[in-house]
């Protein structure tokens, strides 16, 4: 594989990942990894913060401007949409759905990419280049035009959105493993574990991926981001998480209709899907530049 | 090099049949489309004469081979909702997509490539820290947002664009503003990197100790070393953008291939579905060989 191919393989992250390894080492960023971690509290304790079930209209406070406006009150900070439906209790429970959904993906995705990756690369020969033929078969799409097309086929819905999530990004996990494989299984200490005489699946699994390891985290955090916008794309374009379950992308597409009365509609959700994707993103530069300064990704 | 490019050549062939065999395979799964194109009063004979008619009581190799054998020869079926060849209602949309990849392509290297370079001459000072914050921003927040943020301010609040639709300059204006900032990010990330590296370059350092004027070293000497990656970055790019554009073109109604191919999911219109896909993949991969090939022609290390 080439520069060129590789680079298109992992697009922007691998792009900023460049840029800081130019520029140097980025510092702790303490404010990115709160925000993560109240995304994933406000995801985890969903209904027990929120102040509001998500789908609970008031019919006293419909399109309710946020407290600070003529109009809003408390009991609404970020004001209530066309039905009445307070936005933040929408946007905890969007949180839910994000989260859920993005890190469903990343995990099965993960594994099973992981798992291939290591075959590919450790066996290599014709299984590695049946392996890595069908991956670049699955990256020879713009992500969300591949997306697109597993959905035709397989439907909406919060399950049926995980498993398109799940075809869409594996392929990118085994391209780096492989590669990672690679070049370690030429280094002294799995050479001598061979000599020794321990089995091949042993070494793969003993001596090969926990030294890959750092790198295909640092890639699943990343993927969070990048996951998130996938399924709010998904959503927004009425194609992803149907009503009644909650999405930020979903909040987006109805709250369109209202725009010009009731800009709270379309700003909160943005924000939320924006501060959720700028923070995983910064988390994982921060990571990346940490315990990977060598750069494969 | 010759063996090289056949290989890549090889590779996108064997890739391009590897996705046909996907993507009838997803066909397949979505199931019989018979109940979707027949009448509800058709006769079960009907059914059968209409199953035999596509094929579809044959084995399913056998209905793969007819498959490939027809989009070889550009027949991706008709469209079940438009009664037209799925191939033309593709090739009508295509023309808008290019448009305005190509524009916000454009729009974003005009504003990536002095933001790049600036930033990266003046490495720590707060400049660079804002344009960082910009490329940030700009990678983190998605299209439709960045798109209905614009509508909001620029055709609702102050009615100075038109919010959707396609045909004058004037429509041109949020859609490619939108996708461009997306593409200007990544584009600004690249240059900077790569100015970086040819400023800290040997024969750099050696120009200042000669006393060489500053801007002569830039532009002349570190922009040149650069330019490579960022030349060939900049196609890929655009195989980005036609994906960024799918959702672009449905917030601001634009008669392209994203428009056509969501259009055609809601109405489960596959066949549109399939060459939409299909054909956006063949477009993709050869951007995305030409860039190799382009590569592997300018830097010979790449083929070796």
């Amino acid at each position: 594989m080439t520069r060129v191919a590789a680079l298109n393989a992992s697009s922007w992250w691998s792009l900023r990942l460049r840029w800081r390894r130019r520029t140097g080492r980025p510092r702790l960023p303490v404010l990115s990894m709160a925000l993560c971690i109240l995304l994933i509290f406000a995801a985890v304790a969903g209904g027990a913060i929120a102040p509001f079930a998500p789908d609970e209209p008031d019919f006293t406070a419909i399109l309710a401007p946020p407290f600070w406006m003529e109009g809003g009150s408390t009991m609404h900070l970020l004001g209530t949409d066309q039905l009445g439906r307070d936005m933040l209790s929408r946007l905890i429970g969007g949180a839910r759905v994000s989260l859920l959904t993005a890190g469903a993906a990343v995990l099965v995705a993960g594994t099973i990419g992981v798992a291939l990756g290591l075959i590919a690369g450790y066996l290599g020969g014709l299984v590695e280049a049946a392996i890595m033929r069908v991956v670049d078969a699955f990256l020879a799409l713009p992500f969300i035009l591949m997306a697109l097309a597993f959905v035709s086929a397989l439907g909406t819905g919060i399950g049926n959105i995980i498993l398109v999530m799940i075809l869409t990004n594996w392929a990118r996990y085994a391209r780096l493993v492989r590669s990672e494989v690679v070049s370690i299984k030429k280094r002294d200490f799995v050479l001598l574990a061979r000599v020794a005489g321990v089995r091949p699946m042993a070494i793969a699994l003993r001596h090969v991926l926990p030294n890959a390891m750092t790198s295909i985290l640092v890639l699943a955090v990343l993927d969070i981001g990048r996951a998130i916008i996938l399924e709010s794309s998904l959503s927004f374009l009425g194609l992803g998480i149907q009503p009644p379950d909650v999405s930020w992308g979903l909040a987006l597409a109805e709250g369109r209709t209202y725009m010009s009365v009731a800009w709270w509609l379309t700003v909160w959700p943005g924000v939320a899907i924006v501060l959720g994707v700028m923070s995983f993103n910064l988390v994982g530069d921060w990571l990346r530049a940490s315990f990977d300064p060598r750069g494969v990704l | 090099m010759g063996p090289f490019i056949l290989k890549r050549i090889g590779q996108t062939l064997i890739t391009l049949l590897l996705l046909t065999i996907l993507i009838f395979t997803l066909a397949r799964l979505t199931g019989d489309p018979t109940p979707l194109v027949m009448p509800s009063e058709a006769t079960d004979a009907d059914r059968t004469f209409f199953r035999e008619q596509y094929g579809l009581d044959r084995p399913l190799h056998e209905q793969y081979l007819v498959f490939l054998r027809n989009i070889l020869s550009g027949d991706f079926g008709v469209s079940f909702r438009y009664r037209e060849p799925a191939m033309n209602l593709v090739l009508a949309a295509i023309g808008p997509t290019l448009q305005l990849a190509g524009l916000s392509m454009l729009l974003a290297i005009i504003i990536g490539v002095p933001l790049g370079i600036a930033a990266a001459l003046r490495q720590g000072s707060w400049f660079a820290a804002i344009v960082r914050g910009y490329a940030g921003l700009g990678q983190a927040m998605p299209s439709f947002w960045v798109g209905l943020m614009l509508i909001m301010l620029l055709s609702i609040t102050l009615p100075i664009f038109p919010s959707s639709g396609y045909g004058g300059v004037a429509n041109f204006v949020l859609p490619c503003v939108t996708l461009a900032f997306f593409a200007s990010a990544s584009v600004t990330l690249l240059t900077w990197a790569n100015m970086t590296e040819a400023m800290r370059s040997d024969f750099v350092q050696m120009e200042r100790v000669l006393g060489i004027p500053n801007r002569l070293i830039v532009l002349k000497h570190a922009l040149r070393n650069a330019s490579l990656p960022i030349v060939t970055y900049l196609g890929l790019q655009f195989g980005l953008l036609l994906g960024g554009a799918v959702v672009t073109e449905r917030v601001f109604a634009w008669p392209g291939v994203g428009q056509l191919v969501v259009e055609a999911i809601l109405n489960r219109d596959f066949p549109v579905v399939q060459a939409s896909v299909l054909l956006t993949a063949v477009l993709f991969m050869t951007v995305n060989l030409c860039v190799d090939l382009l590569y592997a022609v300018l830097d010979p290390r790449v083929s070796a």
